[in-house]
């Protein structure tokens, strides 16, 4: 079942489309940022309020990267592992992050903390290495900011 | 040195509010076209600027928006103006400096766009992860409806315009105008066939317009200074200036907003600031990761439309990814085409299968699994890829640096194979 805010959010961006199944992707992201993610059961249940079939929700689920059909992390640490990131040390900052939370890559913390995820080309190729966590862009990273970056996000819920 | 996209941009702070954009002229071009222009008017002065794409392609603007059907060939109902803000393309980062830096002005040529091929409906396709633009765009979007720039009738002309930020949920593909197209409609980002022209028959089946972010940012500039000053701004015979970047080791990673037709030569030595000590440039990649290798050479090259192509590459985006002496050639290739592979949308066999293979065959090389022969399987898939192969232009642009990198690198693919490993990281 939708939540009425999930209802409500979903049916103000159906009021300016053409047709209901329109808003597909704006309601997947509104079902996943209040619930983490995407599961079989949150297809339906937006499939249904759409009038489409699960299937054909599904497809266009699975199409899009930051639609997440696992569960996550409540922090999802999208790391750029694209050109100039690379040429500038993404690899490193990967192996870092995978020793500090050990976890692999795509992995999530058993505390459900912290999902580590290589995404691809951010936009901020003068800053790289780059990682976006939370909506928010760090630049230039090393391991001293990786290690300031994470101490924060610990200390937001401890 | 005029600098009209960059002017009111300052990397540190808050973007210039409503009040601010209109202190600096913004909003005066959109009072003159709606008050006086015709909106062929609009489009005349547009093709006579020379202004021509800035997502990659070059197309002339003004003649983009002149197939859409207008007047008595005009189809009933709405018509759609989409400003392509899905920069993905590895190593571009322009037209976040523009998004974040000045909201509005993005807003003000989208609308003076907009009135040109009167369009009712305005979206801007945001990539994910653009969180802070997200923010700027939609406030500068509210704000401009509380003014009156937005909504019914314009400015008290009879003109109307709705206009939505849409946050895609991240697939490269949907940089392909009808991919994106596709994406808006709430579907997988899958190329359309083309005939018919998304002027003719886009968004929803109805005419739209879909151009860049840097491409509209340049609009009201021209409609407020005219078409010959926008053409004096160029060191070239097309007009403007172009936001230039560089990105890998140089000692100023950045963006810089010069005229058209900077070497370069001058955007990597002097404005990147060189290469950082301890690193020789081997090559670079002049507009993102889709655009083929350039080398010492090439560097007094003027970067624009007609003079890259001359040297056989593209300007593309023209933010450029520097290749240093200190990297393999060979993995920084592995790299490009490791994210191509995994963006490929799998419409079309040629790109879904090809881009993986060609993906496997150099991960094999660089680790020393790579065979004689792997080379000349290599250079067959730069001409099974090449454009008019596939269905749309992102396995062309993939084998761009790959049959590039064959040519100017060979020696290093060679010691790989005979080696049987990388000379880097043996190093």
């Amino acid at each position: 079942m939708l939540s009425d805010t999930e209802r409500q959010e979903i049916d103000s961006e159906i009021r300016h489309a053409p047709a209901k199944s329109a808003v597909a992707i704006d309601a997947l992201k509104i079902v996943q940022r209040e619930r983490g993610w995407i599961s079989g059961d949150a297809i339906k249940d937006i499939a249904r309020h759409l009038e489409m079939t699960p299937d054909e929700l599904d497809g266009v689920a699975t199409f899009y990267n930051r639609i997440f059909r696992k569960p996550v992390g409540r922090h999802v640490i999208e790391v750029c592992d694209s050109i100039s990131c690379w040429v500038m040390g993404s690899d490193s900052i990967k192996d870092i992050l995978a020793r500090r939370l050990g976890v692999g890559e795509g992995g999530t913390t058993p505390d459900g903390r912290f999902t580590l995820l290589p995404v691809d080309c951010l936009g901020a190729c003068h800053r790289a290495p780059a990682a976006v966590v939370d909506g928010e862009l760090h630049g230039e990273l090393d391991e001293a900011k990786l290690d300031e970056m994470l101490g924060e996000l610990r200390a937001k819920e401890p | 040195m005029e600098t009209p996209l960059t002017g009111n941009i300052r990397p540190d702070r808050e973007p210039p509010s409503l009040k601010e954009y209109e202190k600096s002229g913004g909003y005066r071009a959109l009072a003159r076209v709606v008050s006086g222009l015709a909106p062929a008017e609009v489009t005349a002065i547009v093709k006579d600027s020379t202004l021509m794409g800035r997502g990659g392609a070059g197309f002339p603007t003004g003649l983009k928006w002149s197939f859409v059907p207008m007047g008595v060939d005009a189809p009933p109902g709405p018509r759609y103006l989409v400003a392509n803000a899905d920069e993905m393309e590895p190593g571009t980062f322009k037209d976040r400096v523009l998004m974040e830096g000045d909201p509005h002005q993005l807003v003000e040529g989208m609308i003076i766009s907009a009135y040109a091929i009167q369009a009712t409906t305005a979206f801007i396709f945001l990539r994910a992860d653009y969180d802070l633009a997200e923010k700027r765009l939609k406030r500068a979007v509210a704000e401009a409806y509380e003014a009156g720039y937005l909504g019914k009738n314009i400015m008290r002309s009879a003109y109307s315009l709705e206009m939505y930020v849409h946050v895609s949920a991240g697939r490269y593909i949907c940089g392909e105008e009808t991919a994106l197209l596709n994406s808006l409609e709430g579907k997988r980002a899958i190329p359309r066939a083309r005939p018919p022209f998304p002027q003719v028959s886009g968004l929803f089946g109805k005419p739209t317009v879909v151009d860049n972010v840097e491409t509209l940012c340049n609009v009201p500039h021209i409609l407020a200074n005219g078409a010959e000053w926008y053409k004096s701004l160029s060191l070239t015979a097309i007009g403007g200036t172009k936001m230039y970047g560089v990105s890998g080791r140089v000692n100023r990673p950045g963006w810089w907003e010069l005229p058209m037709g900077t070497t370069v030569r001058e955007i990597v030595e002097v404005h990147a600031g060189g290469m950082r000590p301890g690193y020789a440039l081997r090559g670079l990649l002049p507009g993102g990761a889709s655009t083929d290798f350039l080398v010492e050479q090439h560097l007094d090259t003027p970067m624009d439309f007609t003079s890259i192509p001359k040297v056989g590459s593209r300007m593309g985006t023209g933010t450029m990814i520097i290749l240093d002496g200190k990297t393999c050639p060979v993995a920084f290739v592995l790299n490009l085409l490791k994210f191509f592979a995994h963006e490929s949308c799998g419409w079309c066999t040629p790109c879904r299968e090809g881009l993986p293979w060609v993906a496997r065959i150099v991960k094999a090389i660089e680790e020393g699994q790579g065979e004689a022969r792997d080379l000349s399987v290599l250079e067959e898939h730069c001409v099974a890829l090449a454009p008019g192969r596939t269905f749309c232009a992102l396995a062309p642009g993939a084998v761009e640096p790959l049959q590039s990198a064959l040519k100017y690198f060979r020696e290093d693919f060679e010691r790989h194979i005979k080696e049987r490993g990388c000379p880097w990281r043996a190093a």
